[in-house]
């Protein structure tokens, strides 16, 4: 079984105006336990509507989402999120309290949850900088701040919905290599939502490339067999699956462009 | 050299330059009874604090101020909180905030004297009157502009509603709230002197309202001179409580 399922979801958006909008329709996934899943798309193809529902933020209008064999209902400990932005992050609490935040809703004491906290502030190599508050971080440590919150509190998956899209390219480069150490560590699922080709290879076990909006779903799925070495850009290997996953995704970036010109 | 000497600085050249055009004004330009000088000023409020007088006037006003201003608080912000949290408590409410927010303080002088009589209590209740509804505003708007992935963590990393309001919602509207506060003690500092103008046995107020009666324009000049004085010390004390205490919740400017 897998660990979550997706089969024929729909999400139609209601407009006060009548108009009303399907982001996604028939959308069929599904994801095993220790995948890394990219879900590849352009902007506006319903990629973080997927996730928003699989993180139980919106309701599917149609078909079923199933996480462990059980429909989701909500949001859930079971599944941690990771947002683009740096504004989910509690500005009054320290890069520690905001990591141990599940733990202290969830009653476990301050002892464990502080050197559980601690732990995972190494993790995400950020060890000494316990007592900060987040506007005093740079981008790319805010973003290791949201990883080891959601880590912290041990989920059964990770939704980390483009949390490198706002950083510059080098954090962004950085941050990709420490999330892959990190999940070869931990050994989560992860559902990563991107629409940079390079950042999917460079991560996924697999990559689910999506139609372009409205009404989208999956329109291809691409094994990724490479090694840790061959995930190098320069790499000849990492260069043909990238023009494999090119060529897929190449007409949907010129129907989405069309759209919106 | 360091920012809260620099900080000083400043504050003292900008105090000393009002002096001196005070001083200049009133010396040279008018030269009148009517307009003291600022060291005639200085040494009336000597006097006035030598005997005594000055001091118990100041007691008296900022202790209704204090009163009705953290009574005030007390009802505003979980209201507010109320408003912003919930739609139906809204729409339930907000007839009575937009409507009475309108009505100043110093309109309602009269009836709370005919109310409360001329002491402490119609005093409290105008001041109390004055802060509530700017706190309520403040916080509601406060409440609303939480960001909604703020909320969204916390539900993912399984908070119960209670806790997402006590341990997110509420932490997040603390500027606001305390923004709130800080204009309501401004409204606090107009609407005391009004009151204790109108009708009062004692406070900075009354203090200005018998000068009057037997011309001692110095002694009225005193009393501003403590009101400015006041005003802006414990505004700068409530910025210090924010920053010192506060200032995880992010600073107010």
């Amino acid at each position: 079984m897998p660990l979550v399922r997706l089969a024929s979801v729909g999400k139609t958006f209601r407009s006060m105006q009548g108009a009303d909008y399907t982001a996604v329709r028939d959308f069929n996934l599904d994801i095993e336990s220790g995948e890394f899943f990219c879900l590849l798309g352009t902007s506006g193809c319903g990629k973080t509507t997927v996730l928003n529902m699989v993180a139980g933020f919106e309701h599917a209008t149609s078909g079923t989402i199933e996480i462990g064999g059980r429909a989701i209902e909500g949001p859930g400990a079971d599944r941690g999120v990771v947002f683009q932005g740096d504004d989910s992050l509690y500005p009054w609490l320290t890069a520690l309290g905001n990591i141990e935040f599940g733990l202290k809703m969830r009653g476990i004491d301050r002892t464990e949850r502080q050197a559980r906290a601690r732990q995972y502030l190494e993790l995400v190599g950020l060890k000494g900088q316990d007592h900060k508050h987040p506007p005093e971080l740079s981008g790319g440590m805010k973003q290791r701040i949201q990883i080891a919150r959601v880590l912290a509190n041990e989920p059964a998956m990770l939704l980390m919905d483009e949390p490198f899209a706002a950083l510059d390219a080098h954090t962004r480069a950085s941050m990709q290599a420490e999330l892959q150490r990190i999940w070869r560590a931990t050994g989560k699922t992860v559902l990563f939502i991107t629409h940079d080709i390079d950042e999917a290879i460079l991560l996924a076990t697999r990559i689910g490339v999506m139609h372009a909006g409205p009404a989208s779903k999956l329109k291809a799925v691409i094994d990724v067999t490479l090694t840790t070495e061959e995930r190098d850009r320069t790499h000849d290997r990492f260069v043909a699956t990238y023009r494999e996953v090119h060529a897929i995704l190449r007409d949907e970036v010129a129907i989405a462009l069309q759209r919106t010109q | 050299m360091n920012r809260s000497l620099r900080d000083l600085g400043g504050y003292l050249l900008g105090f000393a330059s009002l002096f001196v055009i005070w001083h200049v004004a009133s010396t040279w330009l008018l030269n009148s009874v009517l307009f003291p000088a600022p060291l005639a000023v200085l040494s009336k409020g000597i006097e006035l604090a030598g005997e005594g007088i000055l001091g118990e006037h100041v007691q008296v006003s900022l202790t209704r101020i204090f009163a009705g201003f953290i009574s005030g608080s007390l009802i505003g912000i979980p209201v507010g909180l109320a408003i912003g949290s919930f739609a139906f408590v809204r729409r339930l409410l907000e007839p009575y905030t937009e409507f009475l927010r309108f009505i100043p303080a110093t309109a309602l002088i009269t009836v709370a004297v005919i109310w409360f009589g001329i002491g402490e209590g119609s005093k409290i209740f105008l001041i109390i009157y004055t802060t509530v509804f700017i706190v309520i505003i403040n916080t509601a708007a406060g409440v609303t502009a939480v960001a909604p992935n703020k909320i969204r963590a916390a539900r993912s990393l399984g908070a119960s509603s209670g806790q997402i309001f006590l341990h997110v919602a509420l932490p997040a509207t603390m500027p606001y709230i305390l923004t709130g506060m800080r204009l309501a003690m401004g409204n606090s500092f107009v609407t005391i002197i009004a009151a204790e103008l109108v009708a009062a046995n004692a406070g900075l107020g009354k203090m200005i309202w018998d000068a009057r009666l037997y011309m001692l324009v110095d002694q009225i000049f005193v009393a501003l001179v403590v009101l400015g004085l006041l005003g802006f010390t414990t505004d700068r004390l409530f910025r210090w409580g924010i920053y010192t205490f506060a200032g995880r919740f992010q600073p107010v400017t």
